[in-house]
């Protein structure tokens, strides 16, 4: 049986357009597009168009404003450390708490070393941002203000546009984390206050280890790495043209996909999520229901543990991820989760279904087909569950 | 995905013994549904022979969890009783094959309730973590008796391998000096008994705290809990309670605090009440709830308690005793 992929937040098949596009550029025209002859300036135009691809799914003014990088994570690094760099007087960082490790991880780092004093900003229930707390760390000391778009393991999405134009107010750099957001919901940042934004390839059909920093222009900046004038000297080394070409390539098929995804993929999570808990007992959505990224579902499961459903799924030939602890190797469960007060016993039975347009309908229902059962035979095991008496649709979680 | 012996999947896909024992005589349960893994362990013991008739599990936990809870009914059916208090964890993750040593607790777990099962069964009272010795680490309510315990059962040498087993330092790693102490107090105690080798004993300061935190910084604390939904849609706020008087006021405050005590004494913690200062109720928090990271849901716990008992908006603000 066709095994069914709904991990794609985790990463999403290359398109097989995107390696079409890309293969020519490592045996035919290999050459450094730095270099001034036929070898070279093939190449070059190629990464220049590109760019202009990337520009058009993003909707920024110029093409220059796009940096390439090895993707998310160098890009997240470069624009925090760029931000304060530039603004020497000016020592604190507002993140948020359900941020993903390259932002969390870099701001702890900075706090750990003495760079940077970080105001992490809490979610309520629904994963939807503070924005009262935000108002109150925002002042004249903030250098940067670096916020998700889209969380990537329940797709709530913080209203990134008026966020940025409070930074502004207090002449805080704004940065945003957009990688599980662009390709998924319509971006246009020539008309926001954004100054940067961080992409990776891989999560929209592109290859791994390619992305992109938006710098809007006229921000300062200051590169992460030196040694060559590539990206204007903002990123030094050679430029990875092969895969800067498929990045482009993904994000035009990102653009003209991109109904589909607000349409049908959405259609396919909604019946899903819809199947599921109508056919299953004590269990809920977790994120914003109201504004959402429309491929990620993550549902809670009372009384089981994650791993041990991912277990059975990947033996229906089904994958999917959990915010369990005992998936990632830690003890606890996902950060995302606990900064929403989901509670212990729900989150450890916590599991993300993520939709790409590759997706289709059979595989909702292999889902719908398969989950029930193992659900019911895994709560056949637990201690805590009430049994067959409890049918009830609400959500009462029991403590130990 | 771990790294899971075919054995293993077999009993987790499989599992043996699962479900309820009607005519058991002797039950043991361990663990808890916060902490993520739970196990009720059911036997029919013969009170003639002693032997095991039959032993069946019910298990929440991770694919280990349940394969251990089953393995451990499978070794023990047929054995006596004391036959069966000799089984160790390492029995356990040895009849499986192995264990990946993240998940060796899943088998310690299986261990702690067959002795619970047995003294159940012998009208005596289980030993459990908090009468044993001092509490060593207070996220995961691990006591210095089960660390040694473990500590000389399968003859750990640093202080990971006790997380690994324990879950002890799982979570803020306070307790790193006191693991240490005990690790290295255990292990000259197994060097002078022969049934360690000097060199693989641990000395004090071998391991870096700093290091072991990063591994082991996705701690999960044993979290306190009310009974609370964040999803539940918030009650109608019952009838204003203008006539209220201040007195009248602290006197409900104080009441619903006492009501929830024994929720928060069950998992080793405790709040009482400091001050009443207009619209703020400050508290005190103290025992498990010091440091843990669910002590935010169990004051927004008591806050809604306090607002739906009081029928006005107040705040729950946890102050330290010494503050005031």
């Amino acid at each position: 049986m066709k095994p069914v992929y709904l991990d794609n937040n985790a990463t999403t098949r290359v398109d097989p357009e995107v390696v079409a596009a890309m293969l020519p550029f490592f045996t035919e025209q290999f050459g450094n597009p730095s270099s001034i002859h036929a070898f070279g300036s093939s190449v070059g135009a190629a990464v220049r168009q590109a760019r202009g691809q990337l520009q058009a799914l993003l909707g920024c003014a110029h093409d220059h404003e796009i940096i390439y990088t090895s993707g998310g994570t160098e890009a997240d690094n470069t624009a925090i450390l760029s931000a304060l760099e530039t603004m020497p007087d000016r020592h604190e960082v507002i993140t948020s708490k359900v941020e993903h490790p390259a932002i969390l991880s870099l701001c702890e780092h900075l706090e750990k070393t003495g760079r940077a004093k970080v105001h992490y900003i809490g979610v309520d229930a629904f994963g939807r941002l503070d924005i009262e707390a935000y108002r109150e760390a925002l002042s004249d000391k903030v250098a940067v203000v670096s916020l998700m778009w889209a969380n990537n393991e329940t797709g709530t999405i913080f209203p990134i546009e008026g966020l940025a134009d409070l930074a502004k107010e207090h002449g805080a750099l704004f940065h945003t984390d957009a990688v599980q957001a662009v390709g998924k919901v319509p971006i246009s940042l020539k008309d926001s206050a954004i100054d940067m934004l961080s992409l990776s390839g891989h999560k929209l059909h592109g290859p791994k280890g390619i992305g992109a920093l938006y710098v809007k222009r006229g921000v300062r900046f200051k590169p992460l790495l030196r040694g060559g004038h590539q990206e204007r000297g903002r990123r030094a080394g050679t430029e990875n043209a092969s895969a800067i070409i498929a990045l482009g390539q993904a994000a035009e098929l990102a653009a003209k996909h991109m109904a589909e995804e607000q349409t049908r993929v959405k259609g396919l999570r909604d019946r899903l999520e819809k199947a599921l808990v109508q056919r299953i007992p004590n269990c809920f959505v977790n994120g914003d229901p109201l504004d959402r990224l429309p491929n990620t579902c993550n549902i809670a499961f009372e009384y089981v543990e994650g791993e041990a459903i991912l277990l059975h799924l990947n033996r229906a030939g089904i994958a999917a991820s959990s915010g369990s602890a005992c998936t990632s190797g830690s003890l606890e469960p996902s950060h995302v989760l606990r900064a929403m007060n989901i509670p212990f016993t729900a989150a450890h039975g916590s599991i993300r279904f993520s939709f790409s347009r590759d997706n289709v309908d059979e595989d909702v229902d292999r889902v719908v087909e398969a989950l029930p059962p193992i659900m019911e035979k895994l709560r056949a095991l637990s201690p805590f569950w009430p049994g067959a008496q409890n049918d009830s649709k609400e959500f009462k979680p029991v403590y130990a | 995905m771990w790294d899971y012996t075919d054995k293993v999947k077999d009993y987790f896909f499989n599992p043996k013994n699962a479900g309820v024992l009607a005519e058991a005589n002797a039950v043991g349960e361990v663990g808890a549904i916060a902490c993520g893994d739970a196990l009720k362990l059911m036997l029919s013991v013969d009170p003639v022979t002693q032997i095991i008739l039959d032993a069946k599990f019910q298990t929440f936990g991770c694919g280990s969890a349940i394969a251990s809870s089953s393995a451990l009914t499978e070794i023990i059916i047929g054995k006596t009783l004391d036959e069966a208090l000799k089984i160790t964890n390492q029995d356990i993750a040895d009849f499986l094959g192995g264990l990946p040593p993240e998940k060796m607790h899943c088998s310690v777990m299986g261990y702690e309730a067959l002795q619970a099962a047995v003294a159940n069964y012998r009208g005596e009272t289980w030993k459990d973590d908090h009468e044993e010795g001092a509490l060593v680490c207070k996220c995961f309510g691990v006591d210095e008796g089960m660390i040694e315990r473990t500590i000389k059962m399968n003859k750990l040498t640093t202080v990971e391998q006790v997380t690994d087993y324990t879950k002890a330092g799982g979570g803020c790693l306070t307790c790193f000096d006191k693991l240490e102490e005990i690790l290295a107090r255990t292990n000259a105690q197994l060097v002078a008994e022969g049934i360690l080798p000097e060199h693989e004993a641990y000395r004090i300061g071998a391991a870096d705290p700093k290091k072991i935190k990063e591994k082991a910084k996705a701690a999960k604390a044993k979290p306190v809990l009310v009974e609370l939904s964040p999803l539940a849609p918030s009650s109608p706020l019952p009838p204003p309670s203008a006539g209220l008087t201040t007195l009248k006021k602290i006197k409900i405050i104080e009441e619903a605090i006492e009501e929830l005590r024994p929720y928060l004494k069950r998992d080793g913690g405790d709040c009482e009440l400091v001050d009443v200062d207009g619209s703020n109720v400050l508290v005190n928090l103290s025992g498990a709830c010091v440091g843990c990271q669910m002590a935010s849901v169990t004051v927004s716990g008591i806050q809604e308690r306090l607002i739906a008992k009081l029928g006005t908006p107040i705040r729950v603000i946890p102050v330290g005793r010494a503050a005031h």
